[in-house]
C-alpha cells in the first residue's frame, strides 16, 4: 500500500512549539545573552566576551561544586536503583496487599520538596528531632549543623526516602508486565531464584530502569530546594552543590554574568551526561 | 513588543542564526534525502544525521569550553576544530 504523506499534521504540534519557545528556548537564549555581558541593573549590559566563562572555568568554587554534585548523584543512583528493584520484587502481585503497597509508595512522591526539606531539617534536629534527639540519646554524636558527614548522611538519606519510590514504581510497572508464561518456563527448566531475576525479570525492566536512571540522575544532578532548606549549602561549603551554588550568585550577589555562564556549563554537562547514559542503555538494549 | 530585557548582541544573534540555518538546512536535507541515513559508525551504535549534527554541536561547545579552559580567549582555532570535529562526525560516526 502507498504511504500517504500529509505534511498538514505539523500544524498540530504548534502549539507545544510555542510552548517550548516560551518555557525553554527563549529563556535559554537570554542566558546566552547575559553569559556574554555584564549588567549593574536597569536593563544595561555592557560586553564581557569570555571573561566570565574564563572565570568560571578556572574557579574552585565551580569544581568544588561540581565534584560534591556529581559524588552525590553516583550515591544516589547507587543506592536508589537497587533498592527501588530490591522493594519492587517484594511487593505483592495480587490482593489487597497490592493497593496499600502503591499507596505507600506514592505518599512521599506527593509531599513538595520544600516540606519534604522542612520534614527533615526537624527531624534531624539533635533539640527537637525525633532522630537527631534520638541518636543523640543513643550517644551518637551526629548534627548536621555542625558536621559535614552529618550533613551529606541527611541530605543522601532525605533523598533516598523522598525518590525511591518513583524507582520502585517503575519497576513494579515492568515487573507486572511480564507474563506468567516466562515464570513457568523458568519452573520448568528448574531455574534458580537469581537466574529469574537475571534472565528474565532484569531485561524485561530494562526500558523502565532506563527511565529511572535518566529520571534520578537529572534530577540529582539538579537538586536545590530539599538540601537548600536542611543546610543551606553547609556546614561551609560540603553541601553546596552546583545548583545551591548557582542561585547564591545570580541572586545573592546578583552576578547575572557569571551565573548565566555557570548557568550554561551546567546545562552542556546535564546534556552530555544524560545523552551518555540514554546511549549506552539504549544501545545495549538494541544489541539485545 | 520590547525585547531590550534579552540583552541581545550581534555575536549572540549571529550564533542563533546559525543554529536555526542548520536546522533549516537539516530539514531541507531530510525533505530530498528521507529517513535520517541510519548506519552503525566508529561509535558502534546507530545515529542518523540528526544524532550526528548534535554529537558534532555538543562536542563543538566542549571543544570551545576546553580551548578557553586550557588554552586562552582566542577561540578562531577552537572554531576551526569544532568544524574538523563535525567533518569526522559526519563521515565516520
Amino acid at each position: 500500500m502507498e504511504k500517504t504523506w500529509n505534511n498538514k499534521a505539523w500544524f498540530l504540534v504548534l502549539p507545544v512549539l510555542l510552548l517550548v519557545a516560551f518555557s525553554a528556548v527563549i529563556p535559554l537564549m537570554t542566558v546566552v545573552n547575559y553569559s556574554v555581558q555584564d549588567t549593574f541593573g536597569n536593563n544595561q549590559f555592557f560586553w564581557a566576551g569570555t571573561d566570565w566563562f574564563d572565570d568560571i572555568l578556572h574557579s574552585d568554587r565551580f569544581w568544588q561544586a561540581l565534584q560534591r554534585n556529581l559524588l552525590f548523584s553516583f550515591i544516589i543512583l547507587a543506592l536508589e536503583i537497587p533498592l527501588g528493584i530490591f522493594i519492587a520484587l517484594n511487593m505483592p502481585r495480587k490482593g489487597i496487599g497490592v493497593s496499600v503497597c502503591l499507596v505507600l509508595m506514592a505518599l512521599p512522591l506527593l509531599i513538595p520538596w520544600n516540606v519534604v526539606g522542612t520534614i527533615w531539617q526537624v527531624f534531624g534536629r539533635v533539640d527537637i528531632g525525633l532522630l537527631g534527639r534520638t541518636l543523640a540519646i543513643l550517644g551518637v554524636d551526629y548534627n548536621y549543623v555542625r558536621d559535614p558527614i552529618d550533613a551529606w548522611i541527611t541530605v543522601i538519606v532525605m533523598d533516598v526516602w523522598h525518590w525511591t519510590s518513583l524507582v520502585v514504581l517503575l519497576c513494579y510497572a515492568g515487573l507486572v508486565s511480564i507474563p506468567d508464561a516466562y515464570y513457568q518456563a523458568a519452573k520448568i527448566d528448574g531455574a534458580s531464584r537469581f537466574s529469574v531475576f537475571r534472565y528474565i525479570q532484569l531485561p524485561k525492566m530494562k526500558r523502565v530502569l532506563l527511565i529511572a536512571v535518566l529520571l534520578r540522575f537529572m534530577d540529582s544532578f539538579m537538586i536545590y530546594t530539599e538540601p537548600f532548606v536542611v543546610t543551606g549549602g553547609g556546614p561551609g561549603n560540603s553541601t553546596t552543590f552546583l545548583s545551591i551554588d548557582l542561585v547564591k550568585m545570580a541572586v545573592g550577589q546578583f552576578d547575572l554574568g557569571p551565573a548565566a555562564a555557570m548557568s550554561i556549563v551546567y546545562f552542556l554537562i546535564i546534556l552530555l551526561l544524560s545523552w551518555v547514559f540514554y546511549t549506552v542503555m539504549t544501545s545495549r538494549d538494541a544489541e539485545n | 513588543m520590547n525585547f531590550s530585557w534579552m540583552a541581545w548582541t550581534l555575536p549572540t544573534a549571529l550564533f542563533f542564526l546559525t543554529i536555526l540555518l542548520l536546522l533549516v538546512g537539516m530539514s531541507i536535507w531530510e525533505y530530498f534525502a528521507p529517513g535520517g541515513a541510519p548506519r552503525v559508525g566508529l561509535l558502534r551504535f546507530e545515529t542518523t544525521r540528526g544524532d550526528r549534527l548534535f554529537i558534532s554541536l555538543l562536542g563543538a561547545a566542549f571543544i570551545h569550553l576546553a580551548w578557553l579552559g586550557l588554552v586562552g580567549p582566542n577561540l578562531w582555532w577552537a572554531l576551526a576544530l569544532s568544524i574538523l570535529y563535525a567533518v569526522i562526525v559526519f563521515r565516520t560516526v
